[in-house]
């Protein structure tokens, strides 16, 4: 029964990732969208939060912020329709604020 | 697959409202249903007939409409938000002795029973704002 996580606030703002890291089971995924994708900066506190777990980012707010280059290994950026199939392959979604 | 969409923002306060539109955009083109679009607090402003948006901006209020009308959406505001932000049809504004309604026609004012419809009847419930 996996879920897929949201966050939308940098871990900069807001512990909204720390908060979802604290519950994320085996087999959740997580995905950032909004400034969120800002915890996937590569050697940023907040990615080296991510190690080990299947992290998304959404890629036009990825290139919104001009982070293309900068993230880290591992994060795998998708589309809306990506978005989209995560939803459909978790069984539910949890949206962390 | 039946989705359901839960909007928390206003158009002008965050991305919020804007992510949400792109997301249920790629649910329809994926062939999915859409069972319910629900604007609680400051998402109802959604809603909002009244707002001018400058010419270089997404008029997303206008875009969620024009998705609702394409789509048969059944977009909903939340009665307790709505009323308080002054997002009223014509006849709550009748109502409650107001000069003018301020709700698109598109947007169906609703209590949050329509929420918990919408949890129980779609396979996923996604949120967006906060």
């Amino acid at each position: 029964m996996a879920t897929l996580h949201l966050i939308n606030k940098s871990p900069t703002r807001s512990d909204a990732l720390a908060s979802c890291l604290r519950v994320l089971a085996p087999g959740d995924a997580l995905l950032l969208i909004e400034d969120g994708v800002y915890a996937a900066v590569a050697d940023s506190t907040g990615s080296q939060a991510l190690v080990g777990h299947v992290c998304h980012a959404l890629a036009a707010d990825v290139a919104a912020r001009g982070l293309q280059a900068r993230l880290a290994d591992g994060v795998r950026v998708i589309d809306e329709a990506g978005f989209v199939d995560l939803c459909v392959h978790c069984d539910r979604v949890m949206s962390w604020f | 697959m039946r989705f359901a969409i839960v909007v928390r923002s206003g158009p002008a306060s965050s991305q919020s409202s804007r992510s949400a539109l792109r997301f249920t955009q790629a649910v329809l083109a994926a062939g999915h249903d859409v069972h319910r679009v629900f604007f609680h607090g400051d998402g109802t402003y959604n809603a909002n007939a009244l707002s001018v948006v400058p010419q270089d901006e997404e008029d997303l209020s206008a875009s969620w409409a024009a998705l609702g009308r394409e789509h048969d959406l059944d977009l909903v505001i939340c009665v307790a938000s709505a009323l308080k932000r002054g997002m009223l049809d014509a006849s709550e504004a009748d109502r409650y002795e107001r000069p003018a309604a301020s709700v698109r026609p598109e947007f169906v004012i609703s209590g949050l029973g329509q929420l918990a419809d919408a949890a129980l009847d779609a396979d996923r419930l996604v949120t967006f704002g906060g």
